[in-house]
């Protein structure tokens, strides 16, 4: 992809300014409809899959007090993979947006949720919540495309350490939940860091070690020690799910805006957004999984990205219910659904990461252009890849 | 060495101790980043010491009030009558906190009793209504200062309205026995609608009170003079009054006229409120919401409504577990007008649930 504004032909043109703020309020309009209908089943949905999640995790790890015994090792390392990815997708991540804080429970709320993730929930919802969700898919303000470290955008410049981001994406994969604590610290710009913001990163950095501790001591030492002689296969356990885990979330997660088809934009084109343009910057940057009940609860309903996006905070039981009426908009705008089932998706995601890895005739001219420029001491105020001529917002 | 008697039971307490102490934190740390109570909670929600409580007994106590018979799981502290619980119940989905009065002592299978009247549109008292035997509800307290003192006095009045019935028939089951010259001046709409009827009219029958029942579907409303002709030696009683706001604001303005203020215990179940200001935008600054709330809603009921996590209690004013820091902006007292203002250098603590903005103001919660 190219941000939209660099396309040729961009997919909004057939929009006037009108269609794009009626769109916004028809959007509005099914918010407001949720809003006002959330009650008794909702809380009853979260309920039970917590209840589900906690017991299932129980029973798992009871089932590996005996893990010397290869079947109890497999139906117990399946389950508490299981249990660990529902725990960080459909309610971890979803009760820190604020989904269920309309209950007034303060064991299922935002501001008090802890998750079993090395990031801390407090990082999380700043890194995420807060800049992810407000700037989607606008280069050099999305951290999420490429994380930092990755190109996965035609209009992110090239350099050569990029040629090995195949293979940084499957390392970050096998360690996703230390990869996103790395860039929610934002370790890869460091170096350039003034010494306030070592400092502060110093501070967050103590955070995120206690919270790792406690998960070393809790997944490698406490529960491998409770099964006696099956210490070292109930380890292996819980290594396995957390691997299971980081591999299925960063699957899902590249899923959700790596895709072909998804759009990118540039900074300057979001300037004073009003609202329809916010949505529909949210409906062209995110992309759908097709699939199953399971799969989509196994997601945390981020199968329903696009939904997500366009209502971050609404319970994630509803996004199944109002996709339909979402997709009609869409077809209604002439605006393309992007979705696909989770091996089409995943796939085209790594096609991305590794195309992209590779520089074309233009990435090199552009690389070439910029070091004489460089040379010549006209440096840019902003960094290269927001340089580029921004075309007047589209529609 | 010897080692006394006392000092080795000592030393194995706290052994004791500590290795519970040491167990709770492997505990912990086996549970992170969850503590072991949110798994207890899954399997056993009423475990010893759960801060809950099972309606075991549902019983219709008029057409328009209805008794809960609860059982706490945690070990009941004890109350003094006239004291009341506050109930978490879960309405649609949303958790709502509301004070009852309880209506007599713990009896000794470990249950308290509430009285719950219906109200038009109420979202608890009609929820409670109908609620299954077998229902968990979240519990707070005992808490409130409407209570009879140790020493009985000599002459007794208690005047009370509707469901304000519900902590005085806490005290009389709790210490008819040892108050003397008793009179109770009851109003609800009919005799039907009479809370507790059977038992008050046996008490009177058997001469331990003097009872009054006052019918206002027939009889209207109980004045102030009214008051003075059914008990004339009114100024000589210590009195204890509990119903809507209009009649205890009656009975205060006589108490006021006739000097026996220092006599009259009052407790309210709502806060008597002033015409209502401006509103404004309120943020909470912690939890990061920012919203616009008008001048009748208090910055309690605005947060709620808006998903923020308060501290409260009562709810009205008296117990001072919702106050928070107000770091910037005016706050108006719905009950008698006052403005509060604070700026950043100089922040107020304010209670949110009798304070509705005044202009835009922040709290910092
Ligand atoms: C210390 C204390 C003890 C209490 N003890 C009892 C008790 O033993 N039994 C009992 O039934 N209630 C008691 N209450 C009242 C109870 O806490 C609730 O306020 C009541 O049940 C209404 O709650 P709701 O959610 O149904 O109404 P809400 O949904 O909160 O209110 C609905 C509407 O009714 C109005 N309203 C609220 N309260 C009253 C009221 N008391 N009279 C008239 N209108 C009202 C509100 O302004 C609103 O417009 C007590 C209150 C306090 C503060
Ligand atoms: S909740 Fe009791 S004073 Fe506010």
């Amino acid at each position: 992809m190219t941000a939209i504004q660099h396309k040729p032909v961009s997919p909004v043109a057939h929009l006037t300014p009108e269609d794009v703020e009626e769109l916004g309020r028809l959007l509005d309009e099914i918010r407001e409809e949720v809003v006002s209908s959330r009650g008794a089943r909702d809380a009853e949905y979260i309920r039970k899959v917590i209840k589900t999640q906690r017991r299932l995790e129980l029973g798992s790890r009871a089932v590996l007090l005996a893990s010397l015994f290869p079947p109890a090792w497999v139906v117990g390392t399946i389950g508490l993979s299981i249990a660990k990815i529902l725990e960080n997708m459909e309610i971890g991540h979803n009760v820190m947006h604020g989904q269920w804080d309309w209950m007034r429970d303060p064991k299922i709320h935002s501001t008090t949720w802890e998750w079993d993730n090395v990031t801390p929930s407090e990082h999380w919802k700043h890194s995420h919540n807060e800049l992810h969700h407000t700037w989607t898919n606008v280069l050099g303000k999305d951290n999420d495309l490429g994380y930092g470290i990755m190109r996965v955008d035609e209009d992110q410049p090239w350099s050569p350490a990029l040629l090995g981001q195949p293979f940084y994406n499957f390392l970050n994969m096998l360690v996703f939940e230390y990869g996103i604590a790395a860039y929610d610290l934002e370790l890869f710009a460091l170096g350039k860091a003034s010494a306030e913001k070592k400092a502060a990163t110093w501070a967050k950095g103590k955070q995120v070690l206690r919270k790792v501790r406690k998960q070393v001591l809790r997944d490698y030492v406490l529960h491998p020690a409770l099964s006696g002689p099956s210490f070292v296969p109930t380890l292996a356990a819980n290594a396995v799910a957390n691997l299971v885990r980081n591999v299925w979330t960063h699957s899902v997660i590249m899923c959700g805006h790596f895709p072909s088809g998804v759009e990118t934009f540039t900074r300057k084109s979001i300037e004073g957004e009003t609202r329809g343009e916010w949505y529909l910057r949210q409906m062209l940057g995110s992309a759908n999984i097709t699939g199953g009940r399971f799969m989509h609860v196994m997601t945390g309903n981020l199968s329903y990205q696009i939904e997500h996006h366009l209502y971050p905070d609404l319970p994630s039981n509803r996004y199944a219910e109002v996709a339909p009426r979402v997709q009609e908009l869409f077809e209604r705008y002439g605006l393309t659904y992007v979705s696909g089932p989770l091996p089409k998706q995943v796939a085209s995601a790594w096609w991305k990461v590794i195309r992209l890895s590779v520089p074309t005739k233009a990435d090199l001219d552009k690389r070439r252009a910029r070091k004489a420029r460089r040379a010549t001491g006209r440096r840019p105020a902003v960094p290269a890849q927001q340089q580029e001529t921004v075309l007047e917002p589209v529609a | 060495m010897t080692i006394t008697k006392t000092e080795a039971v000592e030393s194995t307490s706290t052994r004791t101790r500590t290795l519970s102490r040491t167990l709770g934190r492997v505990a912990e740390a086996l549970c992170t980043p969850l503590v072991p109570a949110d798994y207890l909670d899954i399997v056993a929600p009423m475990r010893p010491g759960a801060r809950r409580a099972k309606v075991v007994a549902v019983r219709p106590e008029t057409a328009r009030a209805t008794t809960l018979v609860l059982r706490p799981a945690f070990r009941w502290p004890g109350h003094r009558p006239g004291q009341y619980l506050r109930l978490g119940v879960d309405v649609d989905g949303v958790r709502l906190w509301r004070s009852y009065s309880l209506t007599g002592p713990q009896r000794p299978d470990g249950t308290l009793t509430v009285t719950v009247g219906a109200l038009d549109g109420g979202a608890v008292s009609s929820h409670l209504q109908s609620v299954r035997v077998g229902a968990l509800v979240e519990v707070d307290g005992p808490d409130g200062v409407f209570t009879l003192p140790d020493v009985a006095p000599a002459k007794t009045l208690f005047v009370t309205a509707g469901t304000g019935l519900t902590p005085v028939v806490g005290m009389l089951r709790t210490r008819l026995a040892d108050l003397r010259d008793v009179v109770l001046v009851h109003s609800a709409r009919t005799a039907d609608d009479v809370m507790f009827a059977e038992e008050l009219r046996d008490w009177a029958a058997q001469g331990r009170l003097r009872l009054v029942e006052r019918h206002t579907a027939t009889q209207g409303r109980l004045t102030a003079a009214a008051l003075a002709d059914l008990v004339p030696d009114v100024a000589e009683r210590e009195t204890w009054a509990c119903g809507p706001n209009g009649l205890l604001d009656e009975i205060a303005a006589a108490a006021e006229a006739q000097g026996w203020t220092q006599r009259l215990h009052t407790e309210r179940f709502r806060p008597v409120l002033v015409e209502p200001g401006t509103g404004g935008t309120v943020t909470y600054g912690r939890a990061g919401v920012t919203l616009e709330a008008d001048g009748a809603t208090t910055l309690l009921a605005a947060g709620e409504a808006g998903g923020v996590l308060l501290p409260s209690g009562c709810r009205m004013g008296i117990c001072f577990q919702c106050v928070v820091p107000l770091t910037e902006g005016s706050v108006r007292d719905v009950r008698n007008g006052v403005v509060t203002t604070a700026t950043a250098e100089d922040p107020a603590l304010v209670q949110t649930c009798i304070s509705a903005a005044a202009g835009p103001c922040a709290l910092d919660v």
